[in-house]
């Protein structure tokens, strides 16, 4: 059994404004195990990204982490102060973010970009720095790396680019990367590229990976487990295989509903009605009872359980009531 | 609410709160109420612009009259009685025997009516032009854009300079006083009317292909409506920002024109003329006829680029 | 990256052109030069005659054309008021601003980078506060109050300091030198940089003068940095666990120089036409003080000539912050690097 790499308990993130206290994160838990690949799904808005920078310890002010616990290979890691927090970013946890176009600064080239990062967590010199950018170039599959390494960001393609920005959250090797919409900026037929290109490199090294997405195809390709969201609250975990199948949250069996890839012989999409409330204006009981079809009294005053019998639900769907209907 | 007849859980928990309930609840009001600086520089701008508009009538004296001066009181300190006549002095007089704070009161007037009418006169130029070289484009937008840019390379203080110094050769020497004033209105707003053009040319650029305007377009509104009703009301954030700066600059502009002699004469002196007169004082110790009208203009200027200042950082929410 | 720059070179000079229009224009309309160049007591011949020898009789090109290739070779015509060459009395003079306008620039870019970047760095910092407030108060009090305030106060009250004049300066250059049997003669230089009064003498005026341009200066680097602070490359960078001050300065800083550097260059531009309030206030002997007098004499081709000079400064300070921007962003040399791969 792979050991434990990236561990939350209890995570809530607040964020305090003018009327109210928000909590795009609200008592999530889970674990990602070396090598493996943890879906986190769910609407924009959902918490997902949040929870990642909370982890990363990116979280933009006021948004600040209230309560709960982060290990990093069994390792508190949500109340270090700021100087060893930042030689955990980089060094232990890598991030790729959405958009490739503008995670690059412009005005440095590639080379020098990676070789800073390694010279800040590595103990190597400045030609060896070199020397492994451009194998870590190669590895993304950059060509000609060794010319490319003094290239600008502006003279790749997003594709490109998105590798570079992988090539730079594993260069000093770290044991979890958080994918935040790797692949949501980039043209469809790139996407599957990165992907593989991601899937295959953590599998090599045995990284653990948070990937973030909205994305069920993406989910279904790439990842072991998946963890659905719903407005700050984790709505099911479970493996891919089982939660794709057989969605026990009424809000995950309309994910899939409306997803082309998972629904499969459906003559139509089906949509989920109405949209995400507002953090700020949450409804009573469970977040998700005015867009649930299963709504009762109970889901409108209670707040949902929390993930008893496999979904955050009062009535979770039964797969076997379903093969009968 | 009972006698509504409705079901009560129908009814939003709170009101739906009138227009001024509303504005006051609003997040501008908000951080205006929360932002002790925005309300001290309001309060000190309002006095300030109050106390000039009804100088008359606050003045004790009428520092323009000769007749009313005492040359007995001259140089009274502040607050001091007299050492001839025993009379009182808020802030002192001069050689003369003006009040220095009636004279403070009237220059006051007259800097800010040249500042507002300055800003007014740029803000109608700049947004005229602004919104016709984003809106027509062409070789309208190339020429009012090139003049912009040729505007910058000559500094406000050397155009307005310029200006007065051609208007004083084409006005002949008996009118001069009379439109001293004016001149440095026109000289003041013509150096300022770049920020507002391209500010305006900015988002009428932007606006101009948004589809409520391709929308206004096709129902066959004209192009002045178009730029009136529908461009022209994204700009006024910018605009008022801008403006309320300009206020300062221009103010700033008159004292500094005035000072270097080229402006506001001494027979009608705005804060300007006054703090030139009174630098000659400094010398020989009466520092209260220099001070005095330094620290009006400062409190003028300081308030109202507060207010600018904060105006921009609370209309602009992405920088808060 | 060549064509580019030969476009804004062509640019320049069509702004020069306009901005030589408008001052021959001054010329034309403004007074009368005839009436300038002669007394009371003349005749119809020696109007003729002057008229004839200003070139008054020739067509309006004509006068312009004229106007312009004089200019171009520094010949600014006679200064009404002192009758004798413009060009004279601004090589005498312009050393004195120019220095005080160097010293000042300076003084302006390296104190208001500064405080920009440290005033964005630490946001919402007690210290970050006060720095903004002052120079909010920089910003509203005229620059000649300053002056006057701060002579008053080294100069009378403390007596640490000169608030009139340059203090003693000595004269460089005038060399010639004979190269192949040409001589060529060194422009003579009256500085104040090598006397210890004449450098104290800069202090006062240098700061007057460049308090101005350095709010400015530090309010603009403070919102382009927070702004460049928020892009994503900045989060990565963070969230790459560089140093705060590898984030700050090597990924926010040189990402805010572009504008900053294009703000800064028209504001270094003006500081020569704001030298006149100075000038005025620490009796400089520059070319500043002497548009002062030439304004209230009306004296035009002093005018004219000043006003050419500014917007020459103006044009060479914009060719090279034009130039810097291939230095600093990589963008921008696209021509270059297009073969390269």
């Amino acid at each position: 059994m792979a050991e434990t790499v990236l561990s939350i308990h209890d995570l809530v993130v607040e964020i305090p404004t003018r009327r109210a206290v928000l909590r795009p994160v609200d008592n999530v838990s889970y674990d990602i195990k070396a090598g493996e690949i943890l879906g986190v799904v769910g609407e924009s808005g959902a918490g997902k990204s949040m929870a990642g920078n909370a982890v990363i310890g990116l979280l933009n002010r006021p948004a600040h982490i209230k309560s709960g616990q982060v290990l990093l290979n069994g390792t508190r890691i949500d109340n270090l102060p700021d100087e060893k927090m930042r030689k955990i970013r980089g060094k232990d946890i890598g991030m790729v973010f959405q958009d490739p176009l503008t995670s690059l600064n412009p005005l440095l080239r590639i080379g020098d970009q990676l070789t800073e990062t390694m010279l800040a967590h590595l103990d190597i010199t400045k030609s060896e720095a070199e020397d492994r950018a451009v194998a870590a170039l190669e590895e993304v599959g950059i060509p000609a790396a060794a010319e490319r390494i003094n290239s600008y960001p502006h003279e790749f393609s997003g594709g490109m680019r998105q590798r570079v920005v992988i090539a730079l959250a594993l260069c000093a090797e770290p044991s979890l990367i958080i994918a935040d919409e790797p692949t949501t900026a980039l043209d469809v037929s790139v996407q599957a590229q990165i992907i593989a290109l991601l899937k295959r490199l953590c599998r090599q090294r045995g990284t653990a990976v948070m990937l973030i997405t909205h994305d069920m195809g993406v989910i279904a390709e790439a990842c072991d487990r998946v963890a659905v969201m719903y407005a700050g609250r984790l709505a099911e975990i479970g493996t891919v295989r089982d939660v794709l199948t057989e969605p026990k949250h009424p809000y995950t069996e309309g994910l899939m509903a409306s997803t082309p890839l998972a629904s499969k012989g459906q003559k139509r999409l089906r949509q989920i009605p109405g949209s995400m409330p507002r953090l700020g204006a949450l409804p009573t009981g469970c977040a998700f009872h005015p867009r649930c079809p299963k709504a009762q009294d109970a889901c409108r005053m209670d707040p949902a359980p929390t993930l008893e019998n496999g979904a955050a639900c009062w009535f979770p769907i039964d797969t076997d009531q379903k093969v009968s209907a | 609410m009972a006698d509504t007849g409705l079901d009560k859980s129908l009814v939003p928990a709170h009101r739906y709160p009138g227009r001024l309930a509303r504005m006051w609840d609003s997040d501008f009001v908000f951080n205006f109420r929360k932002s002790p600086i925005a309300i001290v520089a309001a309060v000190v701008t309002l006095v300030l612009i109050l106390s000039a508009i009804f100088a008359p009538w606050i003045a004790p004296h009428e520092p323009f009259n000769p007749a009313t001066w005492d040359i007995m009181s001259g140089n009274s300190r502040p607050m001091v009685p007299n050492e001839f006549t025993g009379k009182v002095f808020l802030m002192g007089t001069d050689e003369q025997g003006r009040d220095i704070f009636s004279t403070i009161l009237y220059g006051m007037r007259i800097s800010l009516f040249i500042g507002f009418s300055a800003v007014i006169f740029a803000m109608i130029l700049g947004i005229t032009l602004g919104l016709l070289a984003g809106y027509v484009g062409g070789w309208t937008e190339t020429i009012i854009m090139r003049m912009a840019d040729i505007q910058l390379t000559l500094p406000s203080i050397l155009v307005a300079m310029l200006i007065f110094g051609v208007a004083k050769t084409l006005i002949p020497f008996e009118y001069q006083d009379r439109v001293t004033m004016w001149v440095l209105i026109l000289a003041i707003g013509l150096s300022d009317w770049v920020q507002f053009a391209r500010v305006v040319r900015g988002t009428t650029l932007v606006e101009k292909n948004k589809e409520y305007v391709q929308a206004a377009r096709l129902i066959g509104r004209g192009p002045g409506a178009i730029m009136l009703y529908h461009i022209l009301p994204n700009v006024l954030n910018p605009v008022l920002v801008i403006a309320t700066i300009s206020l300062a600059l221009a103010i700033i502009a008159e004292a500094t024109l005035s000072f270097l002699g080229v402006g506001m004469s001494p027979t009608q002196p705005s804060l300007g003329t006054l703090i030139s007169q009174g630098q000659q004082y400094l010398l020989s110790g009466d520092w209260w006829i220099l001070v005095f009208p330094a620290a009006t203009l400062l409190a003028l200027a300081l308030s109202v680029n507060l207010l600018g200042d904060w105006l921009r950082d609370a209309l602009n929410p992405r920088l808060r | 990256m060549l064509a580019y720059t030969i476009k804004r070179i062509l640019q320049s000079i069509v702004v020069l052109l306009v901005v030589g229009l408008v001052a021959f224009s001054m010329f034309q309309y403004v007074g009368d030069p005839v009436d300038n160049m002669l007394g009371q007591e003349r005749t119809q011949a020696d109007i003729e005659r002057v008229r004839a020898q200003l070139g008054l009789d020739q067509p309006f090109p004509v006068q312009y054309w004229k106007f312009i290739s004089n200019a171009a070779q520094g010949d600014f015509g006679i200064s009404y008021r002192q009758k004798r060459p413009v060009m004279d009395i601004l090589r005498s003079s312009a050393p004195a601003t120019l220095e005080l306008a160097f010293v000042s620039g300076l003084f302006a870019l390296i104190i208001g980078i500064t405080l920009g970047v440290i005033t964005a760095i630490r946001q919402n910092g007690f210290g970050s506060g006060i720095i903004m407030t002052l120079s909010l108060i920089g910003v509203s009090l005229p620059t000649f109050l300053i002056g006057i305030l701060l002579a008053h106060l080294f100069a009378v009250e403390l007596g640490i300091l000169p608030s009139k004049g340059r203090g003693e300066t000595v004269i460089i250059g005038g060399w010639v030198w004979s190269v192949f049997g040409t001589q060529i003669q060194f422009p003579s230089w009256r500085t104040g940089f090598l006397t210890e009064s004449g450098l104290r003498a800069l202090i006062l005026p240098s700061i007057t003068l460049g308090l101005y341009q350095m709010t400015l200066i530090m309010r603009l680097v403070r919102s382009e940095m927070l702004e460049v602070l928020r892009q994503d490359y900045i989060r990565f960078a963070r969230a790459r666990g560089l140093r705060e001050r590898a984030v700050n300065f090597r990924h926010a800083l040189k990402n805010t120089m572009v504008p900053v550097i294009t703000i800064a260059g028209l504001q270094l531009g003006s500081i020569i036409a704001f030298a006149i309030i100075t000038e005025t206030v620490f009796a400089w002997p520059g070319i500043g003080n002497q548009f002062i007098l030439a304004i209230r004499a009306v004296d035009i081709p002093m005018m004219a000539a000043y006003l050419m000079l500014v917007s020459v400064m103006f044009v060479i300070i914009n060719l090279i912050v034009d130039l810097l921007y291939f230095a600093i962003d990589p963008r921008l040399r696209v021509d270059r690097t297009a073969g390269g791969h």
